[in-house]
């Protein structure tokens, strides 16, 4: 691994390539692509959140003059619960749900059309909470659903159960001299990226799509779309747009197939681009939660035992993030007895998607509430709680992994003499400190090098860049080459232009994508030495790299003038055609990236408003190829956690029906609401990654639920368990507490 | 969106003709002023077809005056103009904060006051103002111009007592006189870019001893319409504008509330915010009027 010290692009900060494009307005995102004879595809979506569909009778739409294709549930053939959502087939499982689809040669025309489409509903009761959906006799989501596959057992809501489990917890609680425990609500929350999901699709009579579409992952829109359409991934091609955000939400696919198969039934493109109510009815966001948990400590601080028993609304298809809730609940400490329960639950709404470190938050802000309460039993400061118990290398995680480095400890002690944290907050005010984590994820990427005849470096690689990853790959390509950042560009290819890639998610592009591409750097450096080498006439071990140029090694005895990348590039013809260097690769050791963070409140107390004073995040960022990237994500995913812990939630009425399905009433902050997140990049190079990488974009969304519970907490003198602090819930508590 | 007509009538006469012929063919039609709650509501809730006819290329819709009795503002005047005039501001401060609340910089480009209470949403910011401050509506239609009060031309939520042929052409504001101040506060759970859980609006006029002779308190957001509080009013005169009555003004304001449990809030929320709503403004009013 190279040393800090040695690093010359690294660290620095550079604009980005795709800087210009976007400041000016000419990026294309997913909804800007025009084509030619293109059609307008809307969907009717179901008004009710369960109900039996007993038909649906699209003749009145097609009868609308402009109208040219009408589709429904059996023309999405494949995909399993995927195609179901796209499409309904026997049930409609959410309010929102997808039920037809028409295109017609304008918006408003498809728009009429779907007033004109039939549909037979038998109303059934929904399922709206973790509460009903566990209660004896619920009502079934899927009547063929049992837990975890196991048919011996009567139909259930709970998909699946999750468990984890160390030690003797029973012993554990016996030797704890006190115990914090409780039980806590998160609610359902939106990503809320601000481009809706859009795309269009073209399909040839030879069955060949091509789909522009805004995603974090063309291939596995690609493979999405072929199983729904009964494909294979080779009949598909997919073009990724610009992506005006996507935090986990634009890991999966809505529009696609039904775009492919208008377009197919109507011999034209087809472009669909979603509103924003449709995004959040029928859209993933991430699980409402009930976690109950319990954690007990020796007066010394040493925590003897936990348990974790943690519900995870999945929406109408089983896949809530409950495993990673799971791994994550007491990943930060090393503890010997334990037992952590999750089950992943089935409820009329919407099927979640990922967010941004997906079931973390949850979880954690339900132990790291407990943790706090802790150190107030114990009169211990909240960091030296922590640190008296920090997981560290070669602690066995609670999910069953030993650690290698890792940088809790590091984040703690640095947080412990942060100026911010040694200065007490203001009078009236509250500080509530937590923890966040993730593990992180590499799989699979690829990298292509290619050298233009002057010397300037292309990337062609599959990441879709949701946080500046293209600044990320050109930084490292200019470290290992040797040369300036400027002649480089990154460019993300379509599934027929680059190598296969997974999904940018799981915070692993700059880490996996990154290790490809620092690869398939030192590829063309092999390259480059052969070609000085056979300049030179010398033998390929007498040439060596240095500063982005091929000159002998020392002591070989040769009057040349060292070659640079451009002179290399420049008689490429001559020595071997042109340099083309390239890595595929399944990254291992992603490195689990740990956060402290805490922040200032002020509660008015008599209207429940909290105002966010001040707020620090430290996180550990392995190394921080671009720094204020990397402090991007990290101010990011604390406003969206402090948004999702203030004010962001899904509201239902009686009938499942969300009330507030825009940003007038989903109310994330708004930059004003929010004080400068001051950040502290830690740095414990993770040692699977050539320069130390460690993902760090998900993160940041774990601690500041908890942080802003405990801060609350502080300032109130007692604890409101549920999220979030919305102005009317915090009054009403007052008003109790009173 | 379906299809749309678009006018802009040159004069008021020929904008009254083009309403009551619409109206009498039976056409969808609506006037235009600002057009920020008119373009969003064609984008989503409603978006049928219809002739929008715009009004604020009038003279007459544009008009502001400052006169020694009385103060004039255009019924389409945008909030950034308005916001802007530092006479204004000092004479009528609550006011001009009402309509400085709304949206953002870019919307008060083109956001008014008349187009805020021709909307005639329960929780329009400067509708509580106006009545604090004993605004009268100046309309005119077929029939000729009338003069409205702001507390009884809110008919519900979304309906004012304007007829099709009829619309706003200003607003007329008794100047204050003496030691009066008025202030608006509202509440939201953000600090911009919201709409108000409750809204309070306060006018008082203080003699030299400091006893208030003349209050009035509107509210807004805890009932279809925004409300006269006389109650709260009448809690202010004859006393300091002490605490006492301040919360005495406060607990009318919470009595006269009738709100709904909604998204934005539960009716006990609302009931209590705004009584503090009306207790803080009160002070702030109370504050402008002792200053000047
Ligand atoms: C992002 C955003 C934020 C906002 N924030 C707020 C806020 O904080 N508080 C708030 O109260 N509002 C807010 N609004 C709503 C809106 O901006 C205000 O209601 C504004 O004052 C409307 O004025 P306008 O001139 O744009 O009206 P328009 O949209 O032109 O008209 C509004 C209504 O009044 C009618 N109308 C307008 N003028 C006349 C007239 N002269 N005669 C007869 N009828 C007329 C129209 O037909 C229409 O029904 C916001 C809107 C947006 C888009």
């Amino acid at each position: 691994m190279a040393e800090a010290v040695d690093l010359k692009a690294i660290g620095t900060r550079p604009v980005r390539p795709d800087g210009v494009e976007k400041v000016t307005g000419r990026a294309n995102f997913g909804a800007d692509l025009n084509l030619p004879g293109m059609l307008h595809g809307k969907i009717l979506r179901s008004p009710h959140a369960h109900a039996r569909i007993k038909s649906i009778d699209l003749s009145g739409a097609l009868a609308v003059d402009g109208v040219l294709a009408a589709i429904s549930g059996e023309d999405i053939p494949g995909g399993g619960d995927l195609g179901d959502n796209v499409l309904a087939n026997e049930k409609v499982l959410y309010h929102g749900h997808a039920v037809a689809a028409v295109a017609a040669t304008s918006a408003y025309i498809a728009e009429q059309a779907l007033d004109q489409i039939q549909v037979e509903y038998e109303v059934l009761n929904p399922v709206l909470s973790i509460d009903d959906a566990i209660a004896d006799g619920a009502t079934l989501v899927n009547e063929s659903q049992h837990t975890n596959g196991d048919t011996s057992q009567p139909a259930s809501n709970i998909a699946a159960i999750t468990k984890f489990e160390r030690g003797d917890i029973d012993k554990g609680f016996a030797e704890a001299a006190v115990v914090a425990e409780g039980e806590f609500r998160v609610p359902t929350a939106h990503q809320g990226y601000i481009e809706p999901h859009a795309c269009t699709a073209t399909i040839n009579e030879e069955g060949k799509a091509t789909v522009w579409c805004c995603t974090q992952g063309q291939f596995d829109v690609r493979s999405m779309t072929a199983n729904c359409l009964d494909k294979q991934v080779s009949d598909i091609r997919v073009i990724p747009s610009e992506i005006g955000g996507g935090f986990g939400g634009k890991t999966t696919i809505y529009l696609e197939p039904v775009a492919v198969k208008l377009s197919e039934i109507s011999g034209r493109p087809v472009k669909m681009v979603m509103s924003r109510e449709e995004v959040f009815r029928a859209t993933g966001p991430t699980s409402a939660t009930l976690c109950r948990v319990k954690v007990g400590a020796k007066s010394d601080g040493t925590i003897t035992a936990a348990t974790a028993w943690l519900a995870y609304e999945a929406g109408a298809y089983p896949g809530a993030p409950v495993g990673p809730g799971c791994m994550s609940v007491l990943a930060p400490y090393e503890l010997e007895n334990f037992k952590i329960e999750g089950h992943d639950v089935l409820v009329n709404k919407p099927k979640v998607a990922a967010y941004r470190a997906p079931g973390a938050p949850q979880s954690m802000h339900a132990m790291e509430c407990a943790i706090d309460d802790l150190a107030r039993k114990l009169e211990m400061d909240p960091i030296e709680l922590r640190l008296k118990n920090a997981a560290d290398e070669g602690t066995i995680a609670p999910y069953g992994p030993q650690f290698p480095a890792i940088g809790l400890r590091a984040c703690l002690e640095a947080a412990k003499v942060h100026p911010n944290y040694t200065t007490p907050p203001a009078e009236g005010q509250g500080r509530g400190v937590a923890v966040g984590f993730w593990f992180n994820i590499g799989m699979q990427s690829s990298a292509e090098i290619r050298i233009a005849e002057n010397g300037a470096v292309t990337i062609m690689e599959g990441s879709p860049d949701i946080g500046g990853s293209r600044a990320s790959m050109c930084l490292m390509a200019a470290e290992t080459l040797g040369i300036p950042y400027e002649n480089i560009n990154a460019h993300v290819g379509d599934t027929e232009a680059t190598g296969y890639c997974n999904t940018t998610g799981g915070s692993r592009t700059t880490f996996a994508t990154g290790m490809a591409v620092i690869e398939a750097c030192e590829d063309i450096i092999a390259q480059c030495k052969e070609r000085a080498a056979l300049t030179w006439d010398l033998d390929v071990n007498q040439v060596d790299w240095e500063d982005g140029q091929a000159v002998p090694k020392p002591g070989v005895n040769a009057d040349v003038k060292p070659l640079s990348l451009a002179d290399i590039a420049r008689s490429a013809g001559r020595t071997g055609g042109p340099l083309l260097g390239r890595a595929s690769l399944n990254a291992q050791g992603p490195g689990a990236s740990f956060s402290v963070n805490w922040t200032d409140v002020e509660v008015d107390r008599e209207t429940g408003k909290v105002d966010v004073m001040a707020f620090t995040g430290v996180q550990d960022a392995g190394r921080a190829i671009h720094p204020s990237y990397v402090e991007g994500q990290m101010q990011g995913g604390a406003v969206q956690g402090l948004g999702w812990a203030l004010n962001e939630e899904y509201i239902y009425d009686a009938n499942g029906v969300m009330e507030n399905a825009g940003f007038l009433d989903y109310r994330v902050p708004v930059t004003s609401d929010m004080p400068m997140i001051d950040t502290q990049i830690v740095e414990v190079p993770n040692p699977s990654h050539p320069y130390g990488v460690r993902g760090v974009g998900e993160t940041p969304i774990v601690a500041p639920l908890a942080a802003t519970s405990n801060a609350v907490r502080d300032a109130l003198g007692f604890r409101i368990n549920d999220l979030p602090l919305s102005p009317p819930r915090v009054l009403a508590a007052i008003d109790e507490n009173e | 969106m379906g299809d749309y007509a678009y006018a802009a009538p040159a004069t008021v006469d020929s904008t009254v003709e083009l309403l009551s012929s619409s109206a009498s063919s039976g056409t969808r039609t609506q006037v235009l002023a600002g057009g920020t709650d008119v373009l969003v509501q064609m984008r989503s809730i409603d978006r049928g077809p219809r002739l929008i006819v715009d009004v604020k290329q009038l003279a007459e819709t544009n008009v502001l005056s400052i006169g020694e009795d009385e103060i004039y503002i255009g019924a389409a005047i945008p909030s950034a103009i308005l916001n802007e005039n530092a006479e204004l501001k000092s004479k009528l401060p609550g006011l001009i904060e009402s309509a400085d609340l709304i949206g953002s910089t870019q919307i008060q480009g083109r956001a008014s006051i008349g187009g805020n209470l021709c909307n005639s949403s329960p929780a329009g910011d400067t509708i509580p103002a106006l009545i604090a401050n004993s605004a009268v509506c100046h309309i005119v239609g077929a029939d000729g111009e009338r003069d409205v009060p702001v507390e009884d031309f809110v008919t519900g939520v979304g309906t004012n007592c304007m007829a099709d042929h009829e619309f706003l052409l200003g607003l007329r504001v008794p100047a204050p006189k003496g030691n009066t101040g008025d202030a608006y506060l509202r509440f939201i759970p953000r600090t911009e870019m919201d709409i108000a859980v409750a809204g309070a609006g306060v006018r008082l006029t203080l003699d030299d001893s400091g006893t208030c002779t003349a209050a009035r308190v509107g509210i807004g957001a805890v009932a279809p319409t925004a409300l006269l509080v006389s109650e709260a009013g009448d809690a202010l005169i004859g006393t300091q504008v002490d605490d006492d009555a301040l919360n005495a003004a406060a607990a009318a304001c919470s009595a006269a509330a009738s709100p709904i449990s909604d998204k934005r809030g539960t009716v006990e929320y609302r009931i209590k915010v705004v009584g503090v709503l009306c207790k803080r403004a009160g002070a702030i009013a109370r504050d402008r009027a002792k200053g000047s």
